[in-house]
């Protein structure tokens, strides 16, 4: 075989190889739609039946307003618990004995699911927007408290002892070594902590508020045995969900542009 | 890592022991000085907590989430565990499955509450099916990436030595990918837990999650509201710090190095 | 333990044989010649060096005779035998990371010796772990054992199923240079209490003179075999002696030629 002709086969072997899952989702779906049509009285909607269910809610103008709540409640709710968490977590793992006393209580905390708040969340807050945007902080603020408690930990001593001798203020060294030095680490975290809330946010808006992509899953159950409502919603949650944890995933690549957490 | 000397071995237990102490003196005097009357103290917390391990009916509940984790959790490693080695072993067919897999990833457990229903009624089983959605993930890229990760020098070590190709996987690829696997396996216990509370809320009538939402819907009992909480809270941790027991033991412990 | 018998008379040429053997690379439609034309007829119980600069296609030819590989021309053969995949008989010992870290010393040294018995399992491990000197360490994994140390649980472990031939690629490189010099007399009393064919590529001219019979010269990369030196030093060698600095002089000016190629 001549340079050019393995060239060639080594060119189009890949575009096969690159369409290999393509063809792989294709017959799932068109499994699944013979799967349906071959029991025409059960509940579940073919393939085709939720695309035609998505044109509905985009027509009524219904699946922008929904996507808008939930990624409102998101924004927020991610937001706040990172704005408090990462700092509170910095400032306790830095102190050997703080973080000594932290750590179990919020080990504690952990595995109560965020669901398990809603009681309180509903006394506190009552039914709607910010009962939503409870529940998702709390399950963000715990992954990320603790990641950020661990971070500092796994800062080299050697960093450190550079920014002493060099002589750094304090706000030099939060700002010049550990920040950079913990940035990876809470990057990673806040895709996963993202994906948290995006599972939440759905859970919460199926028991505690009256709108969003949760909802809507409810909803269209409930009033009616709406199916292509309910597997309509549930492809865009998963579009949605698959689309925010890319939109992290290319941030991580961005911040290991400036400098690589591989380094072992 | 600050000024102060290294902390002594006391201490491991004084300072957690102090902040929890201090947690709870402030949730009690802030019960007392707002009068509320619907929040509960720790005191009463405490009672009804009491109350309920008389009535036996902490027990069963307790019972029935752990059964229901125990299910969903062994199905999602007795499909996950073979699938994942399977996929980490031969990469080209894991580049096929893989991009169906992580289009459903995303998809939150209790989204699938209401295909749950219809494909298996009311119950349990829909309780653990999505348990075993939830599961079956983290296990799954655990086992792909722990095999993946095993480097090329052990298996060529594993020709080497004349062994077939199943021995290889049984004596080399396996072990050597067992920490990266357990680990999967741990953070899945800790999703299942998170998620049989959420199903136990909606789709069942028993269990921490529904104690929890029936003990302020029939009567806004939010001192027992809270004791389950602290349940699931102190049930979680036991899991997770079983799990990492496991993971001291010898022929495992080469793989972690000192995590916390 | 009685000397085993090798299936060939000691000393017999044509243990291992590679003719007009050539290695081309082909990843993704880029080319890449690595060895060129290499002949090379080993003796049976040979200690031969293969020397060479970084990259050179040191590894790709321990690789190719482990049966790792398989050449793009010309034919490899031990014992008369086309190479046709990895084999027992040739055990290849890596640099570092090569010893199972799940397994304990004994667990790693009985590691291809599932067809025994219990009892010879249990006797071979026993005298392995003594020739290695690593008595007392049975039960301890390597994350506890030094790297010296680790290298040895290799080397047993390889000659625990009684190999023909032994391959080392670079096995001192990650040892600190003390730890080197100790290992280099530690091979050459196991080589010479189980004598074995060994292939040792290291890029360490000292090292190649201090254990080989014959050194193999590598070019640069596409490598040809620059030259063959044959070390005529009985063993222990004085590392001051001059016939011994005549040779390591010879062997690094025919490395600096091989450079320029």
């Amino acid at each position: 075989m001549t340079a050019i002709e393995r060239e060639d086969k080594s060119r189009s072997s890949s575009l096969l190889t690159r369409l290999r899952p393509v063809l792989f989702i294709v017959g799932l779906l068109a499994l699944w739609q013979i799967a349906v049509s071959r029991h025409p009285d059960q509940l579940l909607p073919g393939p085709w039946a939720v695309v035609k269910a998505i044109g509905e809610l985009l027509q009524h103008g219904l699946l922008l307003k929904y996507v808008v709540a939930s990624l409102f409640r998101v924004t927020w709710g991610f937001a706040l618990a990172a704005v408090l968490a990462i700092p509170l977590g910095l400032t306790i793992g830095w102190y050997r004995r703080s973080e000594m006393a932290v750590y179990p209580l919020v080990q504690i905390f952990r595995p109560i699911s965020p669901l398990a708040w809603i009681p309180l969340a509903i006394l506190w807050f009552g039914v709607g927007d910010l009962a939503a945007i409870f529940l998702i902080f709390v399950g963000c603020f715990f992954p990320l408290l603790l990641t950020a408690m661990s971070a500092v930990r796994n800062i080299p001593a050697v960093y450190i002892n550079v920014g002493r001798n060099f002589g750094m203020s304090t706000a030099e060294f939060i700002y010049r070594v550990l920040y950079p030095a913990v940035m990876p680490q809470l990057i990673v975290a806040s895709r996963i902590t993202m994906g948290i809330a995006w599972l939440v946010v759905v859970a919460a808006e199926m028991i505690a508020v009256n709108s969003g992509l949760g909802f809507l899953i409810v909803d269209a159950r409930n009033a009616g045995n709406r199916y292509d409502l309910v597997v309509a919603g549930m492809v865009v949650i998963g579009a949605i969900g698959l689309l925010l944890d890319l939109g992290m995933r290319s941030l991580e690549r961005f911040e290991s542009l400036q400098w690589s957490y591989s380094e072992e | 890592m600050n000024s102060l000397a290294k902390p002594a071995a006391w201490e491991k237990y004084f300072w957690p022991l102090l902040a929890a102490g201090l947690l709870l003196a402030v949730w009690y005097y802030s019960v007392v000085w707002t009068a509320t009357k619907v929040f509960p103290s720790p005191l009463s917390v405490e009672k009804g907590l009491a109350g309920l391990m008389h009535k036996h009916v902490l027990w069963a509940d307790i019972g029935d989430s752990l059964r229901r984790v125990a299910l969903g959790f062994g199905a999602a490693a007795i499909v996950g565990i073979p699938l994942g080695l399977t996929l980490g072993w031969y990469p080209a067919l894991n580049q096929v499955v893989n991009p169906a897999l992580q289009i459903l990833r995303p998809i939150s457990p209790l989204a699938w509450i209401p295909v749950a229903i219809v494909f298996f009624g009311v119950g349990d089983r829909p309780a653990v099916f999505l348990i075993f959605l939830s599961a079956f993930f983290p296990i799954l890229v655990a086992c792909v990436s722990g095999v993946s990760n095993v480097p090329a020098i052990f298996r060529r070590a594993g020709r080497n030595f004349g062994l077939s190709s199943a021995q290889i996987l049984t004596r080399v690829v396996f072990p050597a990918a067992l920490p990266q696997i357990l680990i999967g396996l741990r953070i899945a216990l800790g999703v299942a837990w998170l998620v049989v509370v959420a199903a136990e809320m909606i789709a069942v009538d028993s269990g921490l999650g529904f104690l929890v939402i029936d003990s302020r819907n029939s009567g806004k009992r939010y001192d027992l509201v809270v004791a389950a909480m602290l349940m699931i809270g102190l049930i979680g941790l036991a899991l997770d710090l079983g799990f990492r027991w496991l993971e001291k033991i010898k022929s495992v412990r080469w793989g972690f190095r000192h995590e916390s | 333990m009685a000397t085993e018998t090798l299936k060939t008379p000691p000393g017999t040429p044509g243990k291992l044989r590679m003719e007009h053997v050539s290695m081309v690379f082909d990843r993704d439609g880029k080319v890449t010649p690595v060895l060129d034309d290499i002949n090379l007829n080993v003796s049976d119980g040979e200690f031969i060096a293969v020397v060479g600069p970084s990259g050179c296609g040191k590894s790709t030819l321990l690789n190719l005779m482990g049966g790792f590989l398989s050449p793009t021309g010309g034919s490899i053969s031990i014992d008369g035998q086309a190479v046709s995949g990895p084999d027992p008989r040739r055990i290849l010992v890596f640099q570092e990371r090569g010893v199972f870290p799940w397994l304990t010393v004994e667990g790693n040294i009985g590691f291809g010796l599932s067809r025994l018995s219990r009892a010879e399992r249990e006797q071979r491990i026993a005298h392995y772990v003594q020739l290695v000197r690593l008595q007392g360490f049975e039960n301890t994994y390597p994350s506890d054992l030094s790297g010296g140390m680790k290298q040895r649980l290799q080397v047993a472990r390889a000659l625990a199923v009684n190999p023909d031939i032994l391959y080392l690629d670079e096995p001192f490189g990650a040892l600190d240079s003390v730890t080197r010099l100790i290992m280099r007399g530690e091979l050459l009393r196991i080589w010479q209490t189980e004598r074995r064919t060994i292939i040792f590529v290291t890029h360490d001219v000292d090292e190649a003179v201090q254990l080989a019979d014959r050194v193999v010269v590598l070019s640069s990369r596409p490598a040809k075999i620059e030259n063959i030196l044959t070390i005529d030093i009985a063993h222990p060698r004085n590392i001051s002696s001059p016939r011994y600095l005549e040779l390591r002089d010879e062997l690094l000016s025919k490395i600096g030629l091989a450079y320029t190629v």
